[in-house]
């Protein structure tokens, strides 16, 4: 077990950025927020029927929160579950590239 | 003066399929290139792109009506700008940025006015159509959405937060009367104006139905139709909101997206009851009424976005499924309805089908299309 534990650790120091989306991914996700969020949230996410996206409007949230709604919605809102269509990690990515502006 | 009119004829001629430099916008139109903010202006004769208008802001949602004379389009962009653009030269006329946030907008009756509804701040704002002068605004207090324009220089629309429909008679423009109807039901996303101009429906996120105005009799108020038309069951998550607008009228049914089912619903517009209902593939975004109303054209949300599906309205079933390309965003068709025109964001074309084959009768390149716009929206109520 400890020896596993051992291997776990070994495997996660090799590969850091095995959970974070390759870059082809990663432009792939640009456009789905662009696009498909945008349809809500506005193409330059200064938002519309959903709220504003920008960096200014997501400094109080912290990036877990927003991976959360992201994957799970809000009850009571427009906004739809993204799981099923995004991995835990492409949601905590997106949270992080909100906070800290898209690229481009 | 007369190098106006040499320049002016110049501009036609540049648009011309004839050889006289004359030339009507019946057949002409607009394709919304959001991402790059401009449209592609396009012809429905030739099935060809005329040229481009470059500098519209931020197009997210945006959306377009037309002048009486179908001579000029007016497009409202996300960022609150509101564009006239000449249609014959291919140029801005005049453009003003009117809010922080818009959603869309509309043409009065007369053609005098032009209303932009607004997300922040909340409300709507009436400009002189000829000259984009600001004569008077309403203000909500909350999102504006799905306005249309009704018959008496009306225009309707809901608002997402409170739960409303308004009735802004502005026949005096500068001294618009508000009509208010309070708790029309939960959340409305979207309404329109039935094409008779007598109707008006909002379809509601947050509970299961509709909310349905006669216009001939707002003081009656607002009643509920297709009242929980999701039997309690959970819905489905809703990756693109439907939009609703008069072309979901064909004949004495009125074809509308279901919220969280894979449905269309089908509403009988004499007795007001549930005609029908159409499963579908997916998530409903656009339900098009063909001119003439045999068929109704759907597409849908992700992950379905690529698929197009045909409803005979007649068999009260989906009879084609289409690969028009990846997220189809809207259709329009002309005005006979000989002719569909598709957009395709990811494969950045238009696609143009006869709708009596459904064969692909040419494809356009467009960058990241979304709405497609035909003039023959000019003469109809409630677009």
């Amino acid at each position: 077990m400890e020896r596993m534990a051992g291997m776990v650790a070994l495997l996660l120091a090799a590969f850091p950025a095995a959970a974070q989306p390759s870059p082809a991914r990663r432009a792939e996700l640009v456009e789905l927020i662009r696009h498909d969020c945008g349809a809500c949230h506005g193409l330059t996410l200064k938002g519309g029927l959903g709220p504003p996206l920008e960096p200014a409007a997501l400094a109080e949230k912290d990036a877990e929160q927003l991976s959360f709604v992201i994957l799970h919605g809000r009850r009571g809102t427009p906004m739809p579950p993204w799981r099923g269509h995004l991995t835990d990690s492409e949601a905590q990515w997106i949270a992080e590239a909100l906070k800290q502006g898209l690229p481009k | 003066m007369k190098r106006l009119i040499l320049t002016a004829l110049a501009a036609l001629s540049l648009l011309s399929c004839s050889t006289s430099g004359l030339r009507g916008t019946g057949d002409l139109g607009v394709v919304v290139e959001r991402a790059a903010g401009r449209i592609l202006l396009v012809e429905t004769t030739q099935r060809t792109a005329l040229g481009r208008v470059d500098g519209l802001g931020d197009l997210s949602h945006a959306s377009v009506v037309f002048s009486r004379d179908a001579r000029h389009a007016y497009v409202f962009g996300r960022d609150g700008g509101l564009t006239k653009i000449d249609l014959l030269s291919a140029r801005i006329e005049r453009r003003i940025i009117q809010s922080g946030n818009a959603i869309g907008g509309a043409i009065s009756q007369d053609g005098r006015l032009v209303a932009a509804a607004n997300y922040t701040p909340g409300g709507i704002r009436i400009f002189d159509a000829g000259t984009l002068e600001l004569l008077s605004e309403v203000p909500t207090g909350a999102k504006v959405v799905g306005i249309a324009d009704a018959p008496g220089n009306r225009f309707v629309f809901s608002l997402f937060e409170a739960g409303a429909i308004w009735i802004v008679d502005a026949s005096q423009p500068r001294n618009p009367q508000v009509t208010k109807l309070e708790k029309i039901g939960k959340q409305p996303y979207d309404g329109f104006v039935t094409p008779d101009g007598r109707h008006y429906i909002a379809g509601l996120y947050g509970e299961d139905g509709l909310a349905l105005v006669d216009l001939w009799h707002p003081e009656r108020g607002a009643r509920r139709v297709l009242q929980g038309y999701g039997r309690g069951e959970e819905p489905l998550p809703v990756f693109k909101m439907p939009h609703l607008r008069g072309w979901a009228a064909a004949g004495r049914y009125l074809f509308l997206p279901a919220v969280g089912r894979h449905e269309v619903l089908v509403l009988d517009r004499v007795d007001w009851t549930e005609a029908a209902r159409i499963p579908l593939r997916g998530q409903p975004v656009f339900a098009v009424a063909q001119p003439g109303g045999r068929r109704v054209w759907v597409n849908f949300a992700l992950p379905d976005n690529d698929r197009v599906q045909v409803i005979d309205v007649d068999a009260m079933k989906v009879v084609k499924e289409l690969r028009p390309g990846r997220a189809v965003l809207h259709m329009e068709f002309t005005p006979r309805g000989e002719q569909a025109w598709i957009s395709s964001r990811d494969d950045d074309a238009v696609a143009v089908y006869d709708t009596a084959s459904y064969a692909e009768l040419t494809r356009l390149p467009a960058d990241k299309p979304s709405g497609i716009f035909l003039t023959s929206r000019a003469g109809m109520t409630g677009f």
